[in-house]
């Protein structure tokens, strides 16, 4: 298990284009990192540098402590589980799982082998397939054949490509907590690339969110939530995605298209009389009026507006409400919603209300927010204003705690379960 | 895969359909058996099956003391050479043509498959005389080289095409992976791509050397003794054992035994060559 460290570094192809730029990352012994970003944003590329098999263009790669900028990946000692998995169609499941043992031939002996290979295979539940071909096997099985390969010999880390994109939504979900479980059990130093929402919120210890090759934020998935430097991060993190509106800076008071709230102090300093900003805000942050109790009512703002379309979702309830912006904050949002590969320009506002709510089709309702939650963002550098770097800060400390305490847990449970099987045998 | 138990109804079906492809395709080779067993007296009876069953057709040609003997043996000689010489080389050389068309990006790649195409579908008979007045002139008419050049033209485009359509196929990810798994380069190569490329490259093989096997037209066009003429060209050649007896028992018993190696060749591949063309599944 090794610390990975990536420094300054950029990869550019052939024809000069830089799919990777600039990108420093600290890894830490036994971290679950997760790489996300929309498609072409050279996370596969970042990953391929890990790796070894893709030439490193500029800048310092070190595993365990040591450059590895020029080692063949068979010296890397990395494991590597492939989007369409790479299983060898030829062997046998035993055979697949067996294969990096294999290339070892002097460290382990036939009897060794089989005994890992075993051990993998009862791990991932595959010890009734280990004599077929995977050919034969359904996509998760293949899926869990792959994972078998990578965790049958101790490798310095793991690294993953979009591993479930090619399964179903059940299978995925349970792989998903597969995968968390066996990361938090052997402790080791994971990187993870995914562009699905949940798994990058649910798995990672932390999250890097690239764009276009650049590093936009590096942070536990909570504080890029709560806590995001920029317009992108913003509106990539979060389902159904945060709402962005014009806001018009008049004094202290902010001007949006349905209501006027007060800007904190500390922001207002930094904004010009007159100019306009966007104003982020998430459509949980959204309630029906009608439902709330009084006090909390009283510390937020509400508004009428005619809503278009609900969606009922059991749990909760969308509502859609039209709203139309023109001028710069329009291009930029355009813009945005192109790079997050939306459809089109998002000209209408979701609110995520209490399925209590009795809002429907074409009603007119009365929504309340809290101005306290709004996210102020430049339209110029796209840079959050209201970004609080002490709060992320704190939000990653506690993150790293419960990290910890879980591994901790883990293990516990862990030593609990082999005293038992003692025990009993 | 098959899935699902035929009705009774379709099997009968099938079975009907099999005896009829069955026959279509092996009545001539069935009636040419039995003609190598015939006497020569008997040939022209029109009877199916010999009267009196002898190995007199196969003593003409094989044994030390036939008639036609040094004629079948020096013919079977060029073939199995020629053949197996052209067959080993077109295969090296299709491996390394469709490796390259199937992996890298290079200027020229379409105008190599087209140029391939093109050459294959050129009929051969057109190319036969220009070829034995030049072969004439140089000096290789009526030598090895001299067949295994045309023959060439003959493998090298359906080699490099099929080949190429196979390599298509590979996951060559399978390389990277098993280099992340601790192989070397040529390890990599050897245990993830070769087992792969291992059916195509074969059944490309015997392809190949079917074809130079059956070759008639250059084989007869451009030898004109036993030093390099072919088997099929030999077989025009074959008289009886006196003026007045049909050579056709024992071109009966010549063709058979020309036969006898490509029968044995597929029935003890016929794995290899299936899975060489069917092994689109890798991916599945
Ligand atoms: N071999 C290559 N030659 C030139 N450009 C490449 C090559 N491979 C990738 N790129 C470019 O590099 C950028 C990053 O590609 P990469 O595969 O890393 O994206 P990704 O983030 O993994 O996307 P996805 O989510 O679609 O897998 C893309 O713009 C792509 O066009
Ligand atoms: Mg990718």
């Amino acid at each position: 298990m090794a610390a990975i460290t990536l420094r300054h570094i950029v990869k550019q192809y052939g024809d000069g284009f830089p799919a990777v730029n600039d990108v420093s990352l600290d890894i830490a012994d036994g971290e679950f990192v997760i790489l996300v970003g929309p498609s072409g944003c050279g996370k596969s590329t970042l990953l391929r540098m890990i790796v070894g098999l893709e030439d490193i263009t500029s800048g310092d790669l070190e595993i365990g402590g040591r450059r590895v900028n020029e080692v063949a990946p068979k010296d890397r000692q990395l494991a590597m589980v492939f989007q369409n998995y790479a299983l060898y169609p030829h062997l046998t499941v035993f055979e697949n799982i067996a294969f990096p043992l294999r290339l070892r031939k002097s460290e382990f002996s036939e009897e060794q082998i089989k005994q890992k290979v075993e051990a993998a295979a009862a791990t991932l539940e595959l010890g009734e397939h280990l004599q077929r071909k995977p050919a034969n096997l359904s996509g998760g099985q293949r899926q869990r054949v792959a994972m078998g390969r990578a965790i049958v010999r101790e490798a310095e880390a793991f690294l993953f490509d979009e591993p479930l994109s090619n399964l179903d939504a059940k299978l995925r979900g349970q792989m998903r907590t597969e995968i968390s479980r066996m990361q938090r059990r052997m402790g080791t130093t994971t990187v993870y690339v995914t562009h699905d929402q949940t798994e990058a919120m649910t798995l990672g210890d932390r999250v890097a969110v690239l764009r276009r090759g650049v590093l936009q934020q590096v942070a536990s998935p909570r504080a890029l939530y709560e806590q995001p430097v920029n317009l992108f991060v913003a509106g990539f993190i979060g389902s159904p995605p945060m709402n962005f509106l014009p806001g018009e800076v008049h004094g202290n008071r902010l001007r949006l298209p349905f209501a006027e709230v007060e800007i904190p102090q500390h922001i207002a300093s930094r904004l010009k009389e007159g100019s306009l900003v966007v104003v982020g805000i998430r459509p949980e942050h959204f309630e029906d009026a009608s439902v709330l109790e009084e006090h909390r009512r009283a510390q937020g703002v509400t508004f009428d507006v005619d809503v278009d379309v609900v969606e009922w979702l059991g749990a909760e309830l969308y509502a859609y409400v039209p709203f139309s912006i023109q001028g710069d904050v329009a291009r930029k949002l355009e813009e945005l919603d192109r790079e997050l590969d939306g459809e089109g320009m998002r000209t209408q506002l979701v609110a995520a209300l209490s399925a209590d709510s009795r809002v429907r089709d074409g009603d007119r309702a009365q929504l309340w927010f809290d101005p306290s939650r709004l996210m102020i963002f430049d339209p110029e550098t796209s840079e959050n204003l209201s970004h609080n770097a002490e709060a992320a800060q704190e939000i990653d400390r506690r993150n790293e705690q419960e990290r910890r305490a879980s591994i901790e847990r883990a293990h516990q449970r862990e030593l609990q379960q082999r005293g038992q099987t003692v025990a009993a045998s | 895969m098959n899935t699902g138990k035929l009705t009774t109804s379709q099997r009968i079906w099938w079975a009907i359909g099999t005896i009829v492809v069955l026959v279509w395709a092996l009545f001539p080779v069935a009636s040419i058996l039995a003609t190598s067993f015939k006497l020569p007296s008997e040939l022209t009876l029109g009877t199916f099956l010999p009267r009196t069953w002898t190995l007199d057709n196969y003593e003409q040609i094989l044994a030390p003391s036939g008639a036609a003997q040094d004629l079948f043996l020096s013919a079977l000689r060029n073939s199995v050479g020629i053949s197996l010489i052209a067959t080993a080389i077109a295969v090296v050389l299709a491996t390394l043509a469709a490796y390259a068309i199937a992996r890298l990006d290079f200027p020229g790649k379409r105008i190599i498959l087209t140029t391939a195409l093109g050459v294959s579908i050129f009929p051969v008979i057109s190319i036969v005389t220009p070829l034995f007045n030049l072969w004439r002139s140089i000096g290789l008419y009526d030598t090895w080289i001299g067949l295994i050049i045309p023959y060439l033209s003959l493998t090298l485009p359906i080699s490099i095409w099929t080949l190429a359509a196979f390599f298509r196929q590979i996951p060559w990810e399978l390389e990277q992976a098993a280099q992340v798994d601790g192989a070397t380069n040529w390890q990599a190569f050897r245990k993830a791509i070769v087992p792969l490329a291992a059916p195509g490259v074969f059944t490309t093989a015997l392809i190949a050397f079917f074809i130079a096997w059956n070759d008639f037209v250059y084989g007869i066009s451009l030898t004109s003794t036993d030093a390099a003429r072919p088997v099929p060209a030999a077989l025009a050649f074959f008289t009886g054992a006196s003026q007045f007896e049909s050579p056709v028992g024992a071109i009966s018993a010549a063709a058979i035994v020309v036969t006898i190696p490509v029968v044995i060749l597929v029935v003890l591949f016929q794995r290899q060559i299936v899975s060489g063309l069917t092994q689109g599944a890798v991916k599945g």
